[in-house]
C-alpha cells in the first residue's frame, strides 16, 4: 500500500508538514502522492465525521433495502449508479443475500425521505421491491464511537 | 521508636529504581511529551476486553489452578509452538504468571542458592539486578556496545564470566537498548551456555516487536529447550500491561520448582486477566500486528531523526526503544536529559537508569503518537542547537 495512504489511514490528524517529516519526504512529494492517488480514484477525499444528532437535529437518515432485476451485460451495475446518483444517497453498496442492493439515505425530514424512495427509487424501471429502515441512533460513525465516554489514556508519565 | 532498624541488611542496600527520580520530576511538569514510558499508547484491543467482561458477567471469579487456567496453558503451547517452534506439555511445562515481572522474580528464587552467580547484559531492565540482589545472588554484569548494535557477543560473555556463574538472564528484543541478537549470534550464545553448564532464563516479552529478520528464540536452538525457562507474556504485544499477566515454560522440574514459589506467593494469576489472555493468543495476532507496524514506522521516523539532529543512533531491530548517544552534545546522559526537561519539556530516561553501560545514552520510547514524536523531535533539535551554539 502506498505509505502516505497507509500513513492517513493510521496517523490520526497529521498535516502534510508531519506527514513529510514521518516519511522523510517533502511537502510537495507527499502532496504529489496524494494528487496521484485522486487521479488513480483510490483517494477520493475527505468527509468530517459528525456526531449528526447534536449538530443538526433535523437530519433523517435511512437504510433502504432494493431488490432490483439485474441486467444481461450489466448486472446489477447501471442500476446501481443511477440510483447512487442522487444526492440523498451517501453510500450504495451490493449485497448477498434477501435483497440487493443496501442504499443509504439521508433527508431534513421523514417525509422527504419517504418521499424519494417513492417517488425517485421505487419509480425505477428494474426495481422490483423497496424496504425502508429509518435509523433512530448511531452508536458508531465511521470508526468513531458517538455518545461513549472517551477512554482515558491514563498513563505514568515515566515507567521501565 | 525507629522502624528503619527493622529493615532488612539487604534490603537497605537495595537501591531504588534509577528511573524514579526521574519520574518524580516529570510528574511535576506540565505539558512534557514523555518519550519515557515503557508501555505501548494504545489500550487493549476491544475485543480482548469484551472477553475479560463476558468472563466476569459469567461469574468467573475464583481461583484457578495454580499453573493456571488449562485452556489458557494450552493457547500457549499452541502459540509458542507455531511463533518460536517449541513444544512445551501445558499440564507440566507451562506456568502462567503475575507478568514476566513475576516470573523472573520466582524463577531466581526457585533456582538461586545464597552467593551463586547470574549473568545479564547490560544495560538492562531495571529490575534484572535487583531481583538477583533480593535472592542472595550475585549479579555478574556484561557489558553491550553500540558498535555490536547492542547484541550480546560470546566474547563479552567469556571475558564476564567465572567460576560459579550459574545462570544467564537474557532480554532480546533488549530494553532499553531495542537490541536482539541473529540466529548465528544466538548459536555462540547457546554453544557458551552449554559449554559452561549455564541455565538460560530468557525474557521475551518484546518478540513479537521484532522488524527485521525475524525474532528467534533461544530455546529453539538444538540442545537449549532442556536449558531454557522461556518467559513471555502479553504486556508489549497485545497492550496488556495493567492485566499483569504472562508465563514460564520450561522443562517439568524447573516449572514445578517454580509453581512451589508461586503457589506461596500468588496462589494463581488473575482470572479475569487469564481470561483476557485466551482471547488474545486466539485472536488478537492482526491486531497485534497492527500495532507492530505502526511502531516499525515511527522508528524508522525517531531513528532517522536523532541522527540528524546529531545524536547517533543504532537502529534498533526490535522494542520500541531507541538508544541514542549523547556524547556527541558535550553533556553527560543525567545532564542532558534533566536539561531538555527543563529547557524543552521533552522527557527521556538516562541509560545509567538501566545499569553502567546506559552511560553517555538516553533511551527514548516511541510508543506514542507521530504528533507528539514529531513534536518532541523538533524541540530535541531545538536544544542540541543550544548545545552547539553554547559551545
Amino acid at each position: 500500500m502506498n505509505p502516505v495512504l497507509k500513513l492517513l489511514l493510521e496517523g490520526g490528524s497529521l498535516s502534510t508538514a508531519q506527514m513529510a517529516q514521518v516519511l522523510n519526504l517533502t511537502e510537495g512529494e507527499i502532496n504529489g502522492h496524494l494528487e496521484q492517488l485522486k487521479k488513480d480514484h483510490i483517494f477520493l477525499g475527505w468527509r468530517p465525521v459528525l456526531n449528526l444528532s447534536q449538530e443538526d437535529a433535523g437530519a433523517v437518515r435511512a437504510v433502504i433495502e432494493v431488490r432490483i432485476t439485474p441486467e444481461r451485460g450489466g448486472g446489477f451495475n447501471r442500476f446501481a449508479e443511477r440510483i447512487s446518483r442522487f444526492d440523498e444517497v451517501e453510500s450504495c453498496y451490493l449485497m448477498s443475500g434477501g435483497y440487493d442492493l443496501l442504499v443509504f439515505v439521508t433527508g431534513t425530514s421523514l417525509q422527504r425521505v419517504a418521499a424519494f424512495v417513492s417517488e425517485r427509487l421505487s419509480t425505477i424501471d428494474g426495481v422490483l421491491s423497496t424496504s425502508t429502515h429509518f435509523m433512530l441512533r448511531s452508536y458508531k460513525e465511521q470508526g468513531y464511537l458517538m455518545d461513549a465516554p472517551a477512554e482515558e489514556n491514563g498513563r505514568l508519565t515515566v515507567t521501565p | 521508636m525507629d522502624p528503619n532498624r527493622f529493615v532488612a541488611r539487604h534490603i537497605v542496600t537495595l537501591p531504588k529504581s534509577g528511573i524514579r527520580d526521574f519520574f518524580e520530576i516529570v510528574a511535576k511538569m506540565k505539558d512534557v511529551i514523555s518519550l519515557g514510558i515503557g508501555e505501548p499508547d494504545f489500550t487493549t484491543p476491544w475485543h480482548i476486553r469484551e472477553a475479560a467482561i463476558y468472563a466476569l458477567e459469567k461469574g468467573k471469579t475464583h481461583y484457578t489452578s495454580n499453573l493456571g487456567l488449562i485452556e489458557l496453558r494450552r493457547a500457549i503451547c499452541s502459540y509458542v509452538g507455531r511463533h518460536y517452534g517449541m513444544a512445551y506439555q501445558p499440564e507440566s511445562e507451562v506456568l502462567v504468571t503475575v507478568g514476566v515481572s513475576e516470573a523472573i522474580d520466582i524463577a531466581l528464587r526457585a533456582l538461586v542458592n545464597p552467593g551463586d552467580k547470574v549473568m545479564f547484559h547490560q544495560p538492562c531492565y531495571v529490575s534484572y539486578h535487583p531481583s538477583v540482589t533480593l535472592t542472595h545472588g550475585c549479579g555478574v554484569p556484561v557489558p553491550t556496545q553500540a558498535a555490536d548494535n547492542f547484541a550480546l557477543t560470546t566474547a563479552a560473555l567469556a571475558a564476564a564470566w567465572e567460576p560459579g556463574c550459574k545462570l544467564l538472564l537474557l532480554n532480546l528484543p533488549c530494553n532499553p537498548t531495542g537490541g536482539t541478537c541473529n540466529r548465528e549470534q544466538l548459536e555462540q550464545i547457546a554453544r557458551f551456555c552449554i559449554e559452561k553448564d549455564i541455565l538460560v532464563i530468557s525474557d521475551e516479552i518484546y518478540s513479537e516487536l521484532t522488524f527485521e529478520g525475524g525474532h528467534i528464540s533461544i530455546a529453539s536452538l538444538p540442545g537449549m529447550q532442556e536449558r531454557t525457562i522461556f518467559l513471555h507474556g502479553f504486556s508489549k504485544a497485545f497492550a496488556m500491561t495493567g492485566w499483569r499477566i504472562g508465563y514460564a515454560c520450561g522443562p517439568a522440574p524447573l516449572i514445578d520448582a517454580m509453581m512451589k514459589v508461586h503457589q506461596y506467593s500468588m496462589m494463581c494469576a488473575s482470572i479475569i486477566s487469564q481470561e483476557g489472555a485466551i482471547e488474545a493468543l486466539l485472536r488478537g495476532e492482526d491486531a497485534m500486528k497492527r500495532m507492530r507496524d505502526q511502531y516499525h514506522r515511527r522508528r524508522d521516523f525517531v531513528v532517522r531523526r536523532f541522527n540528524e539532529i546529531g545524536l547517533a543512533c543504532h537502529l534498533p531491530r526490535g522494542s520500541f526503544y531507541a538508544f541514542p548517544c549523547v556524547g556527541g552534545t558535550g553533556l553527560g546522559e543525567r545532564e542532558f536529559a534533566f536539561g531538555l526537561l527543563d529547557k524543552e519539556r521533552v522527557a527521556m530516561v538516562p541509560g545509567t537508569a538501566f545499569g553502567e553501560g546506559g552511560k553517555g545514552f538516553v533511551r527514548a520510547s516511541f510508543a506514542t503518537s507521530y504528533e507528539q514524536l514529531v513534536e518532541a523531535c523538533v524541540r530535541i533539535e531545538r536544544y542540541v542547537n543550544s548545545l552547539k551554539s553554547r559551545a
